[in-house]
């Protein structure tokens, strides 16, 4: 299935319709979402772009199941998260939802293999976690400990983790942040080997614009709001990306 | 508040309010610390107001060093007696055993009289009169009720008592009621606990009593003052010499005067008390000091490089983090202070019920207080003083830095974790403990410590139980036991046993002995008891009577102990009555009581030995409970008795101490015993989700429950609880046996007995303790914001 049969299927994989999130209240409100309307297909690679504070980590934060909006309605496949409870939205987050943070949030007392495995034990129908490692090329360090490895390693242990239960989403909030460009171009290939092979819709938050041209879709949000969505006629690799 | 705060330096205002943040752990440690503060100033202030009122009671009036008992010696000796080396003041007196005979009341009560000089107070053993006047000489009768008795008895100045004294019946007025520093602890021979009910004292002039009791011209005690720091042993030496033709039984002194024994037996455990519970509470209050404030450092390594960056010096980032732990122990020291005293003078007025002085007031001396302050400064300054220096030697440019990850690589024991058939959340929680096993250690130490204190204190229960139903129901099974005035023929007993109400009677014979082996001897009471006895006597091991063979001897553990002899031995013994026989006596066997201590004869062996015929002292009597009225009504007119005790009210009254201050001292160390295990759980699981919130966040991020995540939580603590459990069982058991120990006196000895039930509640007090603790902490894993955990790194 590509990209554009994925298209023209009914379901989007996420829909949302008026999506507002307003932080505190009254003079210290601060609205982080002003009435977002998105449509993603299945199986595509998003990258959202966007400046500190435009709304695209509030957005990925309410795609995850993390964080409710104040108003409008997000929905997942045909399941509505914004009316989901909170036990509801922590099945969602364990059934289909892999996240990839900035700073790793790996368990520094299990190896890498035990970080993984954490995930698979409470999957339906994970990968082993040696395959999930295989992907992102750390065969060779399973039994490592996050102290033992480094920043990309750490990064990429964590992009296992979040694959190995085979999840429908990826969400990842700025995952080469934290990580110099060769290192950061590994990771990106392993999210992107990871998209394709998994065929699982994958959103991506980067302050580096350079970063878009892997992208099917790429959308800019300013000031809580989408700014222009542009879909990519050739994808680049990532090693052909540079910052 | 913030005008207050505007006040601070501003490291001074972060102080205030990081200490408000962490407000329930702060709490916890104080409440350990007050936990210890309050024990120390109850044990240490109630033994410091015990010894100083004593001290000062028996110095104002005059309390004797040396008793020494005569049959009937000429008043003459009393010169004699006051010339002996070392003695400051002698007395002579009469003092005799009586009957009560209170209208409305049943039961006969006994109790003693103590003859007053004529025309002066007494040199030894003045009374504190707290009402009316002594009687006058030359007024027959007139008497001085103490206070108890009286209070018991409602009876005022200008009320008539009557009683029986050697068999006469006297009707006297009550001119004074007083209290004597020889009956603070006002207790018929033989019981253990006073009933001022049952058991009176009174005081009349010297003539008078000398008349009614046939002892003009005489006296049958001596009671000796000491000259200060003069030893007693040689002034008793003489005084046997000199007594000795008087049918003295041998003079004694304090050790030997029950009232006094009490009184030490109970200053005696204060102090042990003191010594072992607040050690406890103080150490556990320095562990948590540290745990807390070394994580307060770990938290806040970024703003410990930026104080330094901005030109705080090393000891202004040190003397901060003192200041913590300082105004934590502050908090302690004040709640431990206002508890203790409290609690103290709650317990002194719980003494006075007991104990009689003239005044007992709670006040610890400024010492006590000094050293409560010492030692939580000791404590607190202990357990912080390494978290504080950790703070101030961290280096600037590195402080500001994240942390790196805890590195789980090379901790030993990791293999261990390897073991596949975990769970990955399992395997969390063994890894923490192994990689912190100081941390783990601790908080499994201070749970068992918990555990223990818990069995230790609620052992008492089951040791008192024990010592009652042993007492009581094997040893001394009589309702009542009637004693003569002096020996008398076995028909004596007969007309006894024949007396309406009278179920089963059996006889006895008691004399004092001296029992000698080798260099060692020891005064004793030795019953003379029928073959088969089945109301009074000895228990051996095995829960049955011991039978005594034919002209040996039956010795309780301690007085076996104290002459180093066991069964086989042959001892001395020289009967200090009658004809005063000198004996060697093989010593058939060694029994444990529990309370009281002495020898075991066979009856008929002892009348044979004393060369008297079949005398007897008394009877033991099982009564009809119907017709118990009629009995006492008999004993009260029944000539040649000198005293009745009855053995049911002494169970009730037993009963009946032991639920009101064993009750309070028991309630209250359970409740420090659950305040350790709250401080060392809450604070153990409060750390780890501070040092953990990251990664319980993620968890939840990746999906996993609120349950799944609380069992990361708690499972350490659970598993930690769980081992804890059995340690503090075993460490309670030690505690037991080392109070057991300490606390037995030639008075009683505390068994050695647990009941399962006892380990039971302990563990269902640490139970309930750990999963409150977990669940105030868990609820704070309800409120997380994954979003904001996430956002920042550590």
């Amino acid at each position: 299935m590509t990209p554009a049969d994925r298209q023209t299927s009914t379901t989007p994989c996420f829909r949302t319709r008026g999506l507002t999130k307003v932080y505190g209240s009254g003079e210290n409100a601060v609205h982080a979402l002003r009435g977002v309307d998105l449509d993603l297909p299945e199986g595509e690679l998003v990258v959202l772009l966007g400046p500190s504070g435009s709304g695209k980590s509030t957005l990925l934060n309410i795609l995850g199941g993390l964080d409710a909006a104040s108003d409008g309605e997000v929905w997942f496949r045909d399941q509505e998260l914004s009316a989901a409870s909170q036990t509801a939205l922590t099945l969602y987050r364990r059934r289909h939802v892999g996240f990839v943070f900035q700073f790793y949030n790996l368990m520094p007392s299990l190896t890498a293999r035990e970080n993984v495995q954490l995930v698979t034990e409470i999957a339906d129908r994970p990968m082993t976690a040696e395959e999930a490692l295989g992907m992102v090329g750390l065969e060779k360090r399973l039994d490592h400990f996050p102290a033992q490895l480094s920043g990309g390693e750490q990064q990429r242990v964590a992009i296992a983790r979040a694959i190995a239960k085979r999840p429908s989403v990826l969400l990842c909030d700025e995952p080469t942040g934290a990580l110099d460009s060769a290192t950061g171009i590994r990771v990106l290939q392993a999210l992107k080997q990871v998209n394709e092979s998994l065929g699982a819709t994958t959103l991506v938050i980067t302050h580096n614009a350079g970063v878009a041209a892997m992208a099917h879709r790429v959308i800019t949000f300013s000031d809580g709001r989408i700014g222009e969505v542009r879909t990519n006629e050739r994808r680049a690799d990532p090693s052909e990306l540079s910052w | 508040m913030t005008w207050l705060l505007r006040l601070l330096s501003p490291l001074d205002r972060k102080l205030v309010r990081d200490l408000w943040a962490m407000k329930g752990q702060a709490l916890a440690i104080a409440c350990v610390i007050a936990g210890g503060v309050s024990v120390f100033l109850i044990s240490a202030g109630m033994l410091d107001s015990l010894t100083e009122t004593r001290r000062a009671y028996y110095e104002r009036y005059r309390f004797a060093d040396i008793w020494a008992p005569v049959v009937r010696a000429p008043d003459a000796l009393a010169a004699d007696i006051r010339r002996i080396e070392g003695v400051q003041a002698a007395e002579t007196r009469i003092r005799a055993p009586l009957l009560f005979d209170i209208p409305g009341m049943a039961e006969p009560a006994s109790g003693e009289v103590i003859s007053l000089p004529d025309g002066r107070e007494p040199s030894v053993n003045q009374l504190y009169l707290m009402d009316g006047r002594l009687p006058r000489p030359g007024q027959r009768g007139e008497a001085v009720v103490i206070d108890s008795f009286a209070a018991a008895h409602g009876l005022e100045i200008g009320d008539t008592l009557s009683a029986t004294i050697r068999g006469g019946r006297s009707d006297l007025t009550v001119v004074g009621r007083a209290l004597s520093p020889e009956h603070v602890y006002t207790i018929a021979p033989g019981q253990i606990v006073p009933d001022p009910r049952l058991y009176g004292v009174i005081w009349m002039s010297r003539d008078a009593l000398g008349e009614a009791v046939d002892q003009d011209g005489a006296f049958n005690e001596a009671v000796v003052r000491l000259m200060p720091g003069h030893d007693a042993a040689p002034v008793i030496d003489r005084l046997d010499r000199l007594l000795d033709p008087y049918g003295a039984p041998g003079a004694y002194g304090r050790a030997d005067q029950i009232s006094d024994a009490f009184v030490s037996s109970e200053i005696e455990q204060l102090s042990t008390m003191g010594r072992i519970l607040p050690p406890i509470f103080l150490a556990v209050a320095a562990f948590l000091v540290n745990v807390v404030l070394s994580r307060l450092v770990a938290t806040e390594r970024a703003e410990i490089g930026l104080m330094k960056a901005f030109g705080y010096r090393d000891r202004d980032v040190m003397a901060h983090y003192l200041k913590f732990a300082g105004l934590i122990g502050v908090l302690g020291l004040g709640l431990g202070g206002a508890a203790g005293i409290w609690l103290g003078r709650l317990m002194a007025g719980l003494y006075t019920d007991y104990y009689h002085f003239p005044f007992l007031v709670f006040t610890a001396n400024p010492r006590v207080y000094l050293l409560a302050l010492a030692i939580t400064v000791l404590a607190v300054g202990g357990g912080a003083i390494l978290a504080a220096r950790r703070a101030a030697l961290l280096h600037p440019a590195i402080a500001m830095q994240p942390p790196p990850p805890p590195d789980y690589s090379r901790t030993a024991g990791m293999g261990l974790t390897r073991w596949s058939l975990l769970d990955q959340p399992s395997r969390m929680i063994l890894r923490r403990m192994v990689r912190w096993p100081g941390r783990a250690g601790f908080t499994l130490a201070g749970v068992a410590m918990s555990g223990a204190l818990l069995v230790g204190t609620l052992y008492f229960t089951d040791a008192m139980e024990a010592m009652v139903s042993s007492y009581f129901d094997q040893s001394n099974r009589q309702d009542v036991t009637v004693s003569f005035v002096e020996p008398r023929q076995r028909s004596a007993f007969h007309e006894v046993s024949r007396l309406p109400g009278v179920l089963a009677a059996e006889p006895f014979r008691s004399v004092a002995v001296r029992l000698r082996y080798g260099p060692a001897e020891e005064r004793a009471a030795m019953m003379g008891v029928p073959r088969g006895a089945a109301l009074s006597r000895m228990i051996g091991a095995d829960g049955q009577g011991v039978e005594t063979p034919p002209g040996g001897l039956v010795v309780s553990r301690d007085l076996a102990e104290t002459l180093g002899i066991e069964a086989g031995d042959r001892i001395a013994v020289e009967i200090t009555e009658g004809r005063r026989p000198e004996l060697e006596l093989p010593v058939a066997a060694v029994v444990t009581t529990l309370i009281g201590s002495g020898v075991q004869m066979e009856l008929g062996d002892l009348n044979a030995l004393m060369g008297e015929g079949a005398a007897v002292s008394g009877a033991h009597l099982v009564a009809d409970a119907d017709a118990v009225d009629r009995l006492y009504t008999a004993l009260k007119s029944a000539p040649g008795v000198a005293g009745v005790s009855l053995q049911s009210v002494a169970e009730r009254n037993f009963r009946a101490l032991m639920d009101e201050s064993m009750g309070v001292a028991i309630w209250l160390y359970t409740g420090f015993a659950g305040l350790i295990a709250i401080g060392v759980i809450y604070n153990s699981v409060r750390i780890s989700l501070s040092e953990s919130a990251h990664e319980f966040a993620t968890l939840r991020v990746l999906g996993f429950t609120r349950a799944e995540v609380s069992y990361i939580l708690l499972g350490e603590i659970g598993f930690l609880t769980l081992i804890a459990l059995p340690a503090g069982g075993l460490l309670g058991t030690g505690l037991a046996w080392y109070f057991a120990e300490a606390m037995s006196s030639d008075l009683f000895r505390l068994p050695f007995v647990i009941h399962p039930a006892t380990y039971g509640f302990a563990a269902a007090v640490i139970l309930v303790t750990t999963a409150l603790s977990g669940l105030i902490v868990r609820a704070r894993l309800d409120h997380f914001d994954l979003v904001a955990v996430l956002k920042a790194r550590e």
